[in-house]
């Protein structure tokens, strides 16, 4: 008997679908031996992670709160995946967003500017993301630079310079020496849309964005582009698309999104600019792109899935002592299933019986 | 007749044997029940139109598809293939219809990764160069794949097969893309391959070939198998009969087509390679006027390609004037302006540079057709308007496909082709510049595109062909240039262009032309 890997003829748009499934069947199956291993009971702790978040209506605001800068970012970085274009560096992007739209709030902060403010401020966070992503693109189109490497180094610079201003000059006097700004003034706020509840604005930003995407990748020549340059870049070239205006293109939306993420983040839920305003969102972001399928509603229901982790991992921490970082492994064992299975779209798995009757060899 | 089934009694010397082999499509039959026998020693052809499961069928024997029924023996005894490694490991070797080269990777790496042996990198070079030698198909190991051009490609993938020292040995149309001096070095080689005792099967559309080479042939139509038959004891036009079901109508053109303006000129074109071993352009000037068709011969790799690149506009050059496309300096115009300029552009490899292959015909038709054919409007797509110009292909060029809106990769070699150049003239360009266009391609669809190229040129437009196949330019062309080393000859009219001029040419002499009287085409 033996495994093989067969090339399929055309790719399975049904394996397409649930190869996500499988991958989160999987990484489920994997979790529980390990938490088996460090000692906790599985049914217990899955319970946690991903049931309990869904039964109570704060849990599912904030898990509403947690998915939208997931999808915002994964938005933009499906668009670079999509064109073969590698940009690992949101988290980077997301925090010089957060910064320059810190920036206006820290500015106006005890003045009587008026309303205008937060719009500057969401305006400030994408271009500052935009520019601080064509840094890699443009190394990369220029000097031929990788721009996963520079993309990602880029993430520890943006770290520092938010964590050297908010101990430094943006430091907040009134702050018993804590790093971090003073609380934003509410035009510098992003408004929520219940009163007393965790939804803001940037939920709905969020499935606007989405719905944006799925308008520019199944409709518009721009998106045909885009995936035209990723999938056949000689035909691309012959079809007059050029790939080095793409690698520009797509890095700015990705970071102009990943920036408005940032800036979106610090002036709504965290209310004032501090260091470890993301638990890892930039990087997180890269698995919800690929276990969406790079496909703008997938990457909607896979944020929701993944902001899930990031609430259970909160819970099981509270609940039956589980280390945080255990969501950390847990993401990257997704990421690895998601990946893994994705080869079925294009092969299938077959296995071979030496003395077989070939009749039954029917596809 | 050779039939399977009368090779009961020898089947002892039957080296592989198809008995039913079915495989379908969801409800579509690519192969329908096939009975085929194979003996050492033999040459067999596998002849058929585009689309009529050649393909499938080899890929099948070679372990790549699965049956959905029938079964195979191999020196009498069933055979199951887990994939290609365990038709290798049997002694079946097979070279594709398109090729599976990495571009990036050398001559020797490329085919150290289709082995399965375990012998070190080095000794295999060494093999390499030697079975090259041997065979009379001389390439170098250490130059990279994109680098070369399509007859040099093949040459890697026979040479890599070789190497396996098979049994059986499946070629799918290996010489559709060589010139004729190129396909006679491979008949010897055939030839010595079969009085080394192995089997080879032979696809090819090019019927005087199968004629001269071929022992036995077997005819597919429509995924069925028509008949086995001795190719020497028939006609070209009695296997074209059998393959198409009807006579092939020859093509005419009309017998004066009147020319007008210039519609392409190229003006002292010289452009350095962008690439370590590329072609130089060199002086390259001719002028095309409305009308009329200029055909391009030359052995592959002499500048064709970037001859093409440099009409196309996928390669610029710095002086606008070196181009002129319908009046307009385009030298330094990008492919999507020189559309819009009326000139339309077909590439002599399908898979990848005409079309990408994982996306629909739809997509691939908005892909040449964004820039002025009203499949766009404010940067949306026209969904329906992409459609139809795969409908308007389909329909006037035949395309055949298990439905309307398939991936490009899922099409038959021929039936791929005759997509791409429908779609190029559909959109009534004024300057046509196509590379190969009946590659792969059956008699009847090469008749029809040949067709379509004469009328397009009645319509007033200019189309520069290139091709390896100088009866395909005597068909068409009104003039023929040879291209030698990045070089263009001067024009000679096709009525003083015969085949020993056109070699000279073709081989670097510059002889006059006009000594020699006698015709191609006649
Ligand atoms: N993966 C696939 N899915 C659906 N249809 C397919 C697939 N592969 C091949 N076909 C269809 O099967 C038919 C036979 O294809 P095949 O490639 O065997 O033709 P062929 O005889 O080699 O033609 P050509 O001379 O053009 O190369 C074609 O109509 C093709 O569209
Ligand atoms: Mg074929």
């Amino acid at each position: 008997m033996q495994l093989v890997l067969e090339k399929r003829a055309e790719r399975s748009t049904v394996i397409a679908l649930i190869s996500p499934l499988i991958a989160i069947g999987l990484t489920i199956v994997t979790m529980s031996i390990l938490f088996v291993i460090i000692g906790k009971n599985p049914i217990a702790a899955l319970n946690v992670y991903f049931i309990t978040p869904l039964t109570d209506a704060y849990s599912l605001q904030e898990l509403a709160v947690k998915a939208a800068p997931l999808v915002m970012i994964a938005i933009g970085l499906s668009l670079c995946y999509l064109a073969n274009v590698w940009n690992i560096g949101a988290e980077g992007q997301f925090l010089v967003g957060a910064v320059a739209g810190s920036w206006l709030a820290v500015k106006t902060h005890g003045t009587d500017a008026g309303a205008w403010v937060l719009p500057a401020m969401l305006l400030l966070g994408a271009i500052a993301g935009a520019l601080y992503a064509l840094i890699p693109a443009i190394c990369k189109v220029r000097f031929g630079a990788s721009e996963i490497l520079v993309s990602l180094m880029l993430v520890y610079v943006a770290d520092l310079l938010l964590d050297y201003l908010v101990r430094g000059p943006w430091r907040d006097p009134a702050g018993f020496n804590f790093p971090t700004t003073a609380e934003f003034d509410p035009v510098a706020t992003v408004p929520l849309l219940l009163e007393g509840g965790r939804l803001h604005l940037g939920t709905v930003i969020a499935l606007v964005i989405v719905v944006a995407a799925a308008v520019l990748l199944g409709r518009t020549i721009k998106g045909f582009e885009i995936r035209v340059v990723g999938a056949a870049p000689r035909a691309a070239r012959f079809g007059g698309f050029s790939s080095n205006q793409l690698v520009l293109l797509t890095f700015a939306i990705s970071g102009a999104l990943a920036g408005l993420a940032g800036i979106i983040e610090v002036a709504g839920p965290v209310g004032h600019l501090q260091p470890g305003i993301s638990p890892g969102y930039g990087f997180t972001a890269i698995i919800v792109a690929f276990l969406g399928r790079l496909n703008p509603v997938g990457i909607l229901i896979a944020g929701l899935f993944l902001a899930l982790t990031f609430i259970g991992g909160e819970q099981a921490q509270i609940a039956m002592k589980i280390p945080l970082d255990i969501t950390k492994v847990f993401q990257g064992i997704l990421l690895f299933y998601v990946l893994a299975c994705d080869s079925l779209i294009l092969y299938r798995i077959r296995l071979i019986m030496p003395q077989r009757k070939a009749a039954d060899g029917a596809a | 007749m050779l039939d399977s089934g009368s090779g009961h009694a020898r089947s002892g010397t039957v080296l592989l044997q198809t008995i039913g082999l079915t495989k379908r499509y969801g409800s579509f039959l690519a192969n329908d029940a096939i009975d085929i026998a194979i003996r050492p020693q033999e040459i067999h052809a596998l002849l058929g139109e585009n689309g009529a499961g050649k393909s499938t069928l080899v890929k099948t024997i070679y372990g790549l598809i699965q049956p959905s029924e029938g079964e195979m023996l191999w020196q009498g005894e069933k055979m199951v293939l887990a994939g290609p490694h365990d038709a290798r490991a049997r002694g079946i070797g097979m070279v594709f219809q398109h090729f599976s080269l990495f571009d990036n990777l050398t001559v020797a790496e490329n085919v150290a990764l289709g082995l399965d042996g375990k012998e070190s990198f080095k000794a295999m070079s060494a093999r390499l160069e030697q079975v090259s030698q041997q065979y009379g198909l001389p390439l170098d190991p250490k130059r990279e794949v994109w680098q070369l051009s399509v007859g040099e490609r093949q040459r890697i993938e026979i040479v890599r097969v070789l190497m396996q020292n098979p049994k059986f040995l499946i070629l799918d149309e290996p010489t559709a893309v060589l010139t004729p001096q190129e396909a006679d070095q491979l008949f010897v080689v055939l030839e010595r391959l079969k009085s080394e005792g192995r089997a080879i099967l032979y696809i090819s559309h090019k019927l005087d070939e199968v004629k001269r080479l071929c022992d036995t042939a077997t005819i597919l139509r429509g995924g069925k198998k028509i008949s086995t038959c001795l190719p020497r004891e028939e006609t070209a036009a009695s296997l074209a009969r059998m393959m198409v079901g009807t006579e092939i109508k020859q093509v005419k053109a009309v017998a004066h087509r009147q020319t007008t303006v210039p519609r392409l000129v190229v003006n002292d074109l010289s452009l350095a390679p962008d690439e370590p071993h590329g072609v130089h352009l060199k002086n390259i000037s001719l002028e095309l006027k409305g009308g009329e068709i200029l055909g391009i011969a030359g052995v592959a790799g002499n500048g064709q390609d970037e001859f093409f690149a440099a009409l196309s506009g996928e390669r610029l050059s710095r002086d606008p004037g070196t181009i002129v496309i319908d009046g307009h300096a385009a030298g330094h115009l990008s492919i999507t302006a020189r559309r819009k300029l009326g000139a339309a552009f077909v590439p002599e490899e399908r898979l990848g540079h005409g079309t990408a292959p994982r996306m629909r015909l739809s997509e691939n038709a908005l892909l040449t057709g964004h820039a002025a054919s009203g499949m766009v409007h404010n940067g949306f797509i026209n969904t329906a308007a992409t459609l139809a110009t795969v409908d308007r292909a389909t329909e006037s060029f035949d395309v055949r496909k298990a439905k309307r809106d398939p991936e490009a990769a899922s099409l038959s070699g021929g039936n791929l082709q005759k997509f791409i150049v429908g779609r190029e003239i559909l959109r009534n360009p004024v300057v046509l510049v196509v590379s190969q266009p009946t590659w792969g391609v059956d008699a009847g669809a090469a008749a029809v595109i040949r067709q379509a190229l004469l009328d397009l040129a009645a319509a007033g437009a200019a189309i520069l062909v290139t091709s390896q196949d100088l009866d395909e330019l005597a068909d068409i062309a009104d003039r023929i240039a040879v291209m030698f080393h990045g070089r263009l000859s001067e024009p000679l009219m096709t009525a003083d262009a015969d085949r020993e001029t056109l070699g000279l040419l073709m081989g670097g002499s510059a002889l006059t032309p006009k000594d020699v009287p006698d015709a191609v085409g006649a």
